[in-house]
């Protein structure tokens, strides 16, 4: 039964190739099988989230090495869920990009995604800090390749820029490591969270500066301000299906901050004491403000919601950053909503695209056929940017109470406050604008471009939309017992004692170094 | 020794950003490599400097940390795929646009399909 945790890394590794080798030149087979192995990814991630939902951590060691020498996959609540998180929003990804035949346009499409969906669960699974690593790594070439999957001069330019970026966090990313190994020892999280603590006093400058490193590293790929510019360009030039299942790679670093940023360097951890509240607070609130202007101050659809994305990611971060279980614990809500309706608003973008055939905002020949469209983006626009009654309200609504009387204030930390509120208006206002100017004002003299003119989107896109929303509204029925359950995961997340002895007290070979070897345990 | 690696890896990162900081796509993609390189020495170095020591647990008192080599070893896999997937991107794009700046300035209007 341990062995379903590898399931999510193994899965899509083993079903890429097999695509790439029988199916090359068979879209249909290609397609079957995709759809196939998501949905079997998504069986195991449920099982997997059914299994640790009692608080139970999960552990798979690679080889059945034991924990410090050894890799291993942790599952425990957080990991769980966003796996399960990824592999629904996949699922509707997937179901999109073949009814919009976006999957045509460019070879290996199903394959880079399948590849795309193992370095996002590895990421997720991992509990050794070099695994991580190289799980980036996966989830980044086969992201380079979906970037730029279906070409376009534009496009490629825009992949350049991506893939330096990115290339540059993961060098920063190896020195951070580098420094890590150096001043402990050892790169798995459990052993790391301890060997930190024993770090004395006078001796913390080579762990600081690999903690800096690491939340600078994790915050590229949050898309936190100022290291945000890669994503506006990528996002918006990515292809729609591909730009949609970007949306859970921000979460990725979002992610990545939570489970090192509690389990190895927490708040009353002296080395990193001032790198929450003094720093990464302030840098939420501004790539809150920041994505908020550039909503209302985008030209084209796409652009748009991209900034919205990294509103939204600031929105996240701001909660990480006041680092108390209440706040992560709402942190995590808003991630799954973030996650569903930045994946919705990408889809609807390309609905757009299809009817109009360019994306500028400017007012121009109605289009017939667009009301569908136009509710679909309302509700996806009215989840975003946090109006009542969708999800980003309630998300909203929990983070602005996690920063009210916390350890610094009493009452409401100004701030945030001010600026989740502003920054919200200031995003209704954008959205408000966007969608009045594409689905409202319309050229009145202008003969309507009648519906046989443009390729009409087929039902199945707008199923893929449309689950993508109807889980957004589960999500918010269901709030109360979401955020039952992110309380949970918060707690676990603040108490790693659980985590950390499963990982290193679980026997496997070289469990005790005395012993000298594994055959003596036989 | 300590001096020469470390002042090793500190020419190669400076060379490197250097580098980055050219708007072209080929100073870019050296940058990136000197990077690389300036990095995967500092993962050497992470592991304590040692000569003529043997790499695996003996009964010596001295012996070489095994794991960095692991690690940069990867670390070079990695980055030298990564390096040829950007020279392949970075060609396309110059050949398409006839442009390889790395800034967005003035992206070409064209479809966006």
């Amino acid at each position: 039964m341990i062995h379903w945790l590898v399931m999510p890394v193994v899965l899509p590794a083993i079903l890429a190739p097999f695509i790439i080798l029988a199916a090359r030149y068979h879209i249909g087979i290609q397609r079957v099988f995709s759809v196939v192995g998501v949905l079997a990814m998504m069986a195991v991630a449920l099982g997997l989230a059914i299994e640790t939902s009692d608080g139970t951590v999960m552990l798979y060691q690679l080889g059945d090495w034991a924990a410090p020498f050894g890799i291993v996959l942790v599952g425990d609540r957080l990991s769980t869920m966003m796996v399960l998180l990824m592999s629904v929003l996949a699922l509707f990804v997937l179901l999109y990009s073949i009814g919009s035949r976006w999957d045509e346009r460019g070879r290996h499409f199903h394959v880079l995604f399948q590849f795309q969906l193992m370095g996002i669960a590895g990421a997720f699974l991992t509990g050794d800090l070099f695994n991580l690593f190289v799980f980036f790594e996966v989830l980044l070439i086969a992201s380079y390749g979906l970037m730029i999957h279906a070409g376009g001069n534009a496009r490629l330019r825009a992949g350049v820029q991506y893939v330096l970026f990115n290339l540059l966090g993961s060098t920063l990313f190896l020195f951070a490591l580098g420094a890590i190994y150096a001043e402990t020892g050892t790169l798995n999280m459990a052993d790391l969270a301890q060997r930190v603590q024993l770090i004395g006093a006078e001796e913390t400058v080579g762990i600081r500066v690999a903690a800096v490193l690491l939340i600078l590293v994790f915050a590229i790929k949050a898309a936190v301000v100022p290291l945000h510019f890669w994503l506006p360009s990528s996002y918006a030039e990515a292809p729609a299906p591909v730009a949609a299942l970007f949306a859970i790679m921000t979460k990725v670093g979002a992610y990545a901050i939570i489970r090192v940023y509690t389990m190895i360097f927490p708040v009353d951890l002296e080395v990193t004491s001032g790198l929450h509240g003094t720093w990464l607070l302030p840098v939420a609130l501004l790539s809150l403000a920041v994505g908020a202007v550039g909503v209302l101050a985008a030209k084209k659809l796409d652009r748009l919601v991209a900034f919205a994305v990294i509103s939204s990611m600031g929105m996240v971060m701001v909660a990480v950053a006041l680092f108390t279980p209440e706040s992560i614990a709402s942190a995590l809500y808003y991630m799954v909503h973030s996650t569903l309706a930045a994946g919705a608003l990408f889809l609807i973008v390309d609905l757009v695209r299809q009817s109009r055939g360019h994306l500028e905002l400017r007012i121009d020949a109605p289009v017939a056929g667009a009301a569908l469209v136009a509710a679909l983006f309302m509700v996806a626009a009215i989840a975003m940017t946090g109006l009542p009654p969708l999800s980003g309200f309630v998300g909203k609504l929990m983070v602005l109470n996690a920063a009210f009387d916390t350890e610094f204030n009493a009452g409401p930390d100004v701030w945030v406050w001010a600026t989740v509120l502003i920054a919200s208006l200031i995003s209704v206002v954008g959205f408000a604008r966007a969608g009045s100017i594409l689905f409202w004002k319309a050229q009145s003299d202008a003969a309507p471009v009648p519906e046989t003119e443009r390729e009409v989107p087929s039902a199945l896109s707008f199923a893929a939309v449309g689950g993508l929303l109807t889980l957004l509204i589960a999500h918010t029925v269901f709030a109360g017992r979401m955020y039952d359950y992110t309380t949970a995961t918060a707690a676990q997340l603040f108490a790693p004692d659980r985590y950390i002895t499963t990982v290193l007290e679980t026997p496997g070979k070289l469990s005790d170094p005395s012993v000298g070897g594994y055959e003596e345990e036989e | 020794m300590e001096f020469l690696v470390a002042s090793a890896i500190g020419i190669l990162t400076a060379g490197g950003l250097y580098m980055m900081l050219r708007m072209r796509t080929f100073p870019v993609i050296l940058g990136i490599s000197l990077l690389t390189y300036a990095v995967n020495v500092f993962l050497f170095a992470s592991g304590r400097l040692t000569t003529g020591a043997p790499p695996i647990l003996t009964d010596a008192t001295v012996y070489a940390d095994p794991l960095p080599q692991a690690l940069v070893l990867t670390a070079i896999v990695i980055s030298f795929g990564m390096t040829a997937v950007v020279v392949m991107i970075a060609l396309g794009a110059y050949l398409g646009t006839d442009d390889d700046h790395i800034d967005d300035a003035d992206v070409p209007k064209e479809d966006a399909t």
